[in-house]
């Protein structure tokens, strides 16, 4: 299973070069990647049924105990026929949805970066490598949605959906921290196993919630989605539809066997669940957009999912594997349908497409199965989850279950609505309304002239589309997938069975309901759509996710002003002033002032009255070129000093520091006047003085005090005797600076260069852009 | 006050500037074992281009070296964490040193330690600091003195 996600990883690596030779054919060669890993699939799926879970285990950082463990089971062979197969046929039909754009490498190696991400994701077994993977899908998802980074639209809605996926992430990741402390191990299935209980786990699921609801695009968390569908459509039918999103659904179906008898579990999923599947299904009946239409039709059916791996009855669990699967395909399909009629026609507003139907009628009976699946109308696939999940919430046997019933079905019979308005709105004549704005919208029709799209193009939706039949018609066909799924889950064997005929029962009756509702909302849909505009605004997630970022960038505008006012002065006080404050305290209160002897040698007293006459002669001159120059001469009679004091590599580098040092001064003074600025007001000089004297005061003192403060020997002893067995040198300096304390002179040379490409930086910025390109 | 290229010290650096080097050469190899080492070796081989500079502005000094002074920062870089990583490669901690020696028969033995590279590192992270705030600093305003005649 490592071998396999590392396929992802280098086939991505050289895509980009490879593009250069045979544009689009990319696409076709990462197909290959998503293939084998669904003939993998199929193998290792029949070796669970005889052996139950593969598990592979790599040390991962064995210091910290962390181990990177794979688990391949029913439920991870489910989500992975959906990532590998639909990702297939995206590759397939994105080679006929792009032509030869520069972007078209970079495209292909991100969107198999993402299948690689995603298939990690759902094979994952440690909490930290899920963790891992999910935060690799939301980057992949990123740099895919601004793929075309020249539009701003799709850079706003990248940055968006990073923004609160990474949020919900991070959220995520300190409820999987919290949960792996309280149980004392980081593996999913041990952790299942035995569940932790108390206060810690509340906080921890409500966390890891906030990660899957994020991811879901659930309410109030589902403003990205809408936005991003900026990107092109294969990344939308396959991100945004099948595979991406599903990864929050993904953890609570994990999470649920365990967790749901939990206090909080139920009430949170089950609200933003039927909320989500509620506000999502009425806002797509508003949209003009077909992919928007879609794009709320995800968030309502993703609701749905959330609802029924919430309840987390063995029904419901069972229901919900079916959804995901069925979603899966035919919203992937409706998705590349809409891209097909973006790409023929250069719209998707269905306000402009006119009786497309008539000119593409095959495609348009395809579309009529794919939408009917997603409304739930036998024989298809999705006929079959819709009645799987009624059934399912009405035996769940909680006082809740009729009005989170009730609520089902009329989100149901919104999504009747919205299928049909789809396959009306995308094929039949344009729609005639009543609102007078749009009149500038409707004066081009688009229909008859519209280019039939290529076999190939239409191929990966026509298999979509035959696979929603076929599992509808024939259920045994997919029923073991899904039982076994189950099965991983429950932890028991499915006693039941995925049929077209249950006979007569509440769940037909309620589809039924639903299904009529659905079409009497569609008939009289312009009556809806005044119903709609006449309600009253409530504050949409898109203006609370505006105000919050601009809230945080005016926040952030305010500090920075508070903190970065741009006085020199200041700055240099304010670290003084913590310099002398922060430890000064400690030292007046705990320092041992040491036994002070007056000199070892004349010289020193001769150099040290030189050097004092020049320090105090800086700190009076007028003149900046003056100053340095004497500050260097203090500098070189601190060499002096080294080198009575028999240190002749520190007065080396001192001389040498010091040399250099006034150089650099020189060069700098350039830009600036030549004496001193006196300050105008006398307080802020006093306060200057002030704060001089404190400073040079406190350095004195500080250093007096380090000599008396050792309590342990002194290890240079130590150094002295190594330095030539273990360090191969006689020059201890030498060998403690690249050997002993090697690791500190990396870090001072990264110091270096920094502050030098920092001084080049800021040189740079006073200058104008010509003068820097020259 | 107008800058004025001197003819003494353009002649007596270009009489030192090699000499300069060589000592800093000298400086680092012979680190391990005298007063020296990269930190010295490339202070006194960024003075030798500070003198350069000196007497003879930015394009004497970009004259004297082809070089950018952004790839003596990043290459010193790269012989300090490589060094570190062959001894992680090999088994051993981060930067742990190994010494090697050779017979060359003639010239003697020659001991060095792989610590040399490290200090070669050094050496050309401070010479190209020093070279980085030159270029940034020393050419920012029109004073340049190779542009006034002698």
């Amino acid at each position: 299973m490592f071998v396999l996600i590392l396929a992802f990883g280098c086939v991505a690596a050289v895509l980009p070069a490879l593009a250069a030779h045979i544009g689009r054919g990319v696409l076709y060669v990462a197909a290959a990647v998503p293939a084998a890993t669904c003939i993998w699939g199929i193998w290792a799926y029949g070796q669970i049924s005889d052996s139950g879970p593969l598990i592979e285990q790599a040390a991962w950082v064995p210091q910290l105990g962390l181990t990177l463990g794979l688990r391949f089971d029913g439920f991870a062979f489910l989500m992975l026929s959906l990532v590998a197969g639909i990702g297939v046929l995206v590759f397939i039909y994105a080679g006929s949805y792009f032509h030869a754009e520069p972007i078209i490498g970079r495209f292909a190696a991100t969107l198999l970066l993402f299948s690689g991400s995603m298939v990690g994701l759902v094979l994952a077994d440690n909490l930290l490598a899920l963790f891992l993977f999910w935060e690799l899908t939301s980057i992949t998802s990123y740099l895919l949605i601004s793929i075309e980074d020249e539009k701003t639209a799709a850079r706003s809605g990248a940055m968006q959906a990073l923004l609160i996926t990474g949020m919900g992430g991070l959220a995520m990741l300190g409820g999987f921290v919290l949960l792996g402390e309280a149980a004392g191990t980081y593996s999913m299935t041990e952790l299942l196993e035995r569940p932790p209980s108390g206060s810690v786990v509340t906080v921890a699921l409500v966390l890891v919630l906030i990660g899957a609801f994020t991811k879901s695009a659930q309410v109030p968390f589902h403003s990205w989605l809408p936005r991003a569908m900026n990107a092109p459509t294969p990344v939308s039918s396959y991100l945004h539809s099948a595979t991406m999103v599903t990864a929050g659904v993904y953890l609570v179906a994990r999470f649920t066997p365990a967790f749901a008898d939990y206090s909080l579990w139920r009430p949170l999923v089950i609200s933003f669940g039927l909320a989500s599947m509620l506000i999502g299904a009425y806002r797509s009946l508003r949209q003009h957009d077909l992919k928007l239409l879609l794009a709320y039709g995800t968030i309502s059916q993703l609701g749905l999912m959330m609802l029924l791996f919430g309840v987390g009855t063995r029904e419901s669990i069972f229901a919900g594997c079916t959804l995901l699967l069925a979603h899966g395909i035919f919203k992937a399909a409706l998705f590349m349908l809409v891209g097909i009629i973006d790409h023929q026609s250069k719209t998707r507003d269905l306000r402009k497409l006119d009786r497309l139907g008539a000119t593409w009628p095959v495609v348009a009976a395809t579309a009529g199965v794919v939408a009917a699946s997603m409304a739930g109308i036998p024989p298809l696939f999705g006929f079959l989850a819709k009645e799987e999940a009624l059934a399912a919430l009405g035996e769940t046997g909680f006082a809740w279950g009729v009005p989170v019933l009730i609520g089902v079905v009329l989100g149901s019979s919104f999504t009747v609505a919205y299928s049909a308005r789809f396959v009306w709105g995308a094929f039949g004549p344009r729609p005639v309304s009543t609102i007078p704005h749009q009149d500038s919208v409707r004066s081009e029709a688009v229909g008859q002239q519209v280019p039939k799209p290529s076999k190939m193009f239409l191929a990966p939706v026509f298999v979509l589309a035959v696979l929603t039949l076929l599992f509808g018609l024939f259920p045994s066909l997919i029923d073991p997938v899904i039982a076994r799924a189950y099965a991983s889950l429950a932890g028991v064997r499915a006693e039941h069975h995925l049929a077209l005929w249950h006979g007569f029962t509440q769940a037909l009756a309620l589809s039924a309901v639903a299904i009529g509702a659905g079409f009497a909302l569609f008939w009289w849909r312009l009556r809806v759509e005044k119903l709609q505009d006449s309600m009253p605004k409530v504050p949409s997630a898109q203006r609370g996710y505006d105000r919050t970022v601009k809230g945080l960038l005016e926040a952030s505008d305010a500090v920075t002003g508070f903190v970065q006012h741009g006085s020199l002065p200041i700055y240099l006080g304010v670290i003084l002033l913590t310099m002398i404050v922060l430890p000064g305290i400690p030292l007046l209160s705990d320092g041992v002032m040491p036994d002070l002897w007056f000199a070892d040698s004349p010289m020193q007293v001769v150099v040290g009255l030189i050097m004092i006459v020049c320090a105090c002669a800086a700190a009076v001159a007028r003149r900046r070129f003056a100053a340095v120059l004497l500050v260097g001469a203090v500098g070189y009679g601190m060499a002096a000093l080294f080198v009575i004091q028999g240190a002749p590599d520190l007065a080396i580098t001192q001389v040498l520091i010091e040399t250099l040092g006034v150089a650099v001064f020189v060069l700098a003074f350039r830009h600036l006047p030549a004496d001193f600025v006196r300050s105008k007001f006398r307080r802020s000089q006093g306060a200057q003085i002030a704060i001089a004297l404190l400073a040079g005061v406190f350095v004195f003192l500080f250093t007096l005090f380090a000599i008396g403060a050792r309590t342990e020997p002194s290890i240079s002893g130590e150094y002295l005797d190594k330095a030539y067995s273990e360090g191969g040198g006689n020059n201890v300096v030498n060998v403690i600076v690249v050997d002993f304390r090697g690791f500190d002179t990396m870090g001072e040379i990264v110091v270096l260069a920094v502050a030098a490409l920092g001084v080049a930086a800021l040189v740079r910025a006073k200058r104008s852009p010509a003068e820097v390109e020259s | 006050m107008t800058p004025r290229r001197s003819v003494i010290l353009d002649l007596c650096v270009q009489a030192e500037f090699h000499t300069l080097l060589l000592l800093s050469l000298y400086l680092l190899f012979a680190g391990h074992n005298q007063p020296g080492g990269g930190f010295a070796g490339g202070l006194v081989a960024s003075c030798a281009f500070g003198l350069r500079f000196v007497a003879g502005g930015s394009s004497a000094l970009s004259r004297s070296i082809s070089v950018p002074a952004i790839t003596f920062l990043g290459v010193g870089m790269l012989f300090a964490i490589l060094t570190g990583c062959v001894s992680l490669l090999t088994g051993h901690e981060f930067l742990e040193s190994a010494i090697f020696s050779a017979d060359l028969m003639v010239l003697g033995t020659v001991k060095a330690s792989s610590v040399l590279f490290f200090d070669i590192g050094v050496y050309l992270v401070v010479l190209g600091m020093s070279l980085l705030l030159l270029e940034q600093l020393g050419g920012a305003d029109g004073t340049d003195p190779d542009e006034v005649q002698p």
